[in-house]
């Protein structure tokens, strides 16, 4: 069993951290994982991204060509990645950045407008955990309270005061979800 | 201890520091730069030795020079780097001196890009600098096996006064996975018996790479090769998977054999018998394990990060005697698992004959892929 998500935005929208938050939770779990950055020279000032593999036994590559779930956090994100998330997969779209539908119709696609939602919540800089807290409420292959765990234990000191902030974005990402879902049973 | 989330260059950082590092001299460059980095934080903290020298040359220099002194010492650069370390690395060797290097592979030849490869075999396993001898080479393909071989790579290196190259490429010094370090172990200040540390009280030693009487230097060649002999037969490592009814054997070290891991696995799952065996040391290279596997598969399938430079190694073990195909992806392209299923099922279903030329016909394979 083994879960592969792509996590890709532009530098400084914190996609590294969100992927090692990720890879935290799953270590803490006793999950096998991997993270693996672009580190390219686009990184400066460009796109970013990072792969991020949880899984039960040894991991083999830490790349794949059609991973099974999408963190988009901008637009040239989305042009990039789209056609690669396996069928079937998820996609949590940014829609606070990202204007166009997705054009896939065989992808689980979910809009969070996560700048929004983090303006809201009074910092931007919470937008890549809304992001991830909508993730996890798609795919669960990590509970919500093992990535609380992983920002307490892990966030550095200096934004250890955010803590609490970062709790509410997570919950704010996965009650988006959560809602919509409902919204789609009535 | 407990798993710690690492990156791979700076937990073969952490791993020399605790193995007793007492001097680092080395030279940035991407993608090695965070060990060297670390380093700079780490060495000074515990009052060791940290130097960024003024180039690759010099700091491969004052390794020698610290060397000499008995003294654990390292350095650590990528493939352009490595190649200006050349000389050196054969000073060190010809003088016999223990010496970790860790080469985190680029993409080449020339300043190519700062991708992964795996181009360097060649220069590391059969090359390493001018003259008669071979150094070490370890070759991990994770976070773990890379701290755990660094800590194996200064046991090694001094057992046998050899140079020691830890062998990556760029995406295991750039990749984080969960591992756990060694605990600390103190810098060992007791000086072996050939360190110049002064003649105080006791006669002279001279360490020197020349011996200006052939006979001298003969000697010393045989001294290196009888070392290397004992190395070949006490220090060979690799790693197998799903080989024990393995009729196709796929061979892949550091990343090439871990994602080829992942393919290994999925042609199982399709019912495919194949196995796979990653060498973890690539030098002295297990040629004894590949010949014992070519009596039992009906194929082999090496898989690089370069144009085939370990398939060779491959051939000379399996001589001839069932087809060996090669599978490589260059310029800091890294190969996905699909690429290297494909060429599992085809070499399950469309048999090829022994003499095929592998790098021949995998070159036009890939051009058939781009037409």
């Amino acid at each position: 069993m083994q879960t592969e998500i792509v996590i890709a935005g532009f530098g400084g929208q914190g996609v590294l951290f969100a992927g090692q938050v990720l890879a935290y939770a799953a270590m803490d779990n006793g999950k096998e994982v991997t993270w693996i950055p672009s580190y390219g020279p686009e990184m400066r000032g460009g796109t970013a991204n990072c792969t991020v593999i949880i899984a039960d036994e040894e991991i083999g590559s830490p790349l794949v060509r059609y991973p099974q779930a999408l963190i988009v956090m901008n637009l040239p994100s989305l042009d990039k990645y789209e056609q690669t998330v396996a069928k079937g997969g998820t996609v949590i779209v940014n829609s606070s950045l990202i204007e166009r539908p997705i054009h896939r119709e065989d992808l689980s696609s979910h809009l969070v407008p996560a700048n929004e939602i983090a303006e809201s919540l009074g910092d931007k800089r919470m937008t890549n955990v809304v992001m991830v807290g909508a993730l996890l409420a798609v795919i669960p292959v990590l509970p919500i309270e093992a990535i609380e765990k992983a920002l307490k234990d892990h966030l550095p000191e200096r934004h250890k005061k955010l803590l609490p902030l970062n709790y509410q974005a997570l919950r704010a990402g996965a009650d988006l979800v959560h809602k919509e879902r409902i919204g789609q049973q009535a | 201890m407990a798993k710690e989330l690492l990156k791979g260059n700076e937990a073969i950082a952490e791993a020399a520091v605790r193995s007793g590092l007492e001097a680092y001299f080395g030279y940035p460059i991407t993608p090695q730069t965070e060990l060297l980095e670390w380093l700079s934080v780490r060495m000074p903290e515990l009052g060791r030795t940290f130097m960024q020298a003024e180039s690759e040359l010099a700091a491969i220099n004052m390794v020698y020079g610290a060397a000499c002194t008995g003294a654990r010492v390292m350095t650590s650069s990528s493939s352009p780097g490595i190649s200006l370390m050349m000389e050196g690395i054969s000073y060190i060797a010809g003088t016999e001196l223990p010496v970790v290097l860790v080469d985190v592979m680029r993409a080449g030849p020339g300043l190519g890009n700062i991708a992964p490869a795996q181009g360097d075999y060649n220069q590391i396993v059969h090359g390493g600098g001018h003259g008669d001898f071979r150094p070490i080479v370890l070759a991990p393909a994770s976070v773990q096996e890379s701290i755990d071989l660094t800590g194996e790579a200064f046991k090694l290196a001094d057992k046998y006064r050899a140079i020691v190259v830890v062998l990556i490429d760029g995406s295991i010094g750039q990749m984080m996975e969960p591992a756990e370090l060694p605990p600390m172990q103190q810098v060992d200040r007791q000086r072996p018996n050939w360190a110049v540390t002064g003649a105080k009280d006791r006669d002279r030693r001279i360490l020197s790479s020349i011996y200006i009487d052939p006979e001298n230097e003969e000697q010393t060649n045989f001294r290196l090769l009888e070392r290397w002999n004992q190395i070949e037969a006490n220090e060979i490592r690799y790693k197998e998977y799903y080989l024990d009814d393995a009729e196709i054997v796929v061979v892949g070290f550091g990343t090439s054999g871990r994602v080829a891991l992942s393919a290994v696995r999925a042609a199982r799952a399709e019912g495919i018998p194949v196995g796979l065996l990653r060498p973890i040391s690539v030098s002295p290279f297990p040629y004894a394990r590949l010949k014992q596997l070519s009596e039992q598969a009906c194929g082999m399938l090496v898989v690089e990060m370069n144009s085939g430079q370990m398939l060779h190694d491959v051939q000379t073990a399996v001589g001839g005697k069932i087809p060996v195909e090669f599978y490589g992806r260059m310029g800091g392209v890294i190969p996905l698992p699909d690429e290297i299923l494909e060429q599992i099922s085809r070499l399950c279903y469309e048999p090829v004959a022994p003499s095929a030329n592998p790098r021949e016909s995998w070159m036009d394979r890939m051009d058939l892929a781009k037409n």
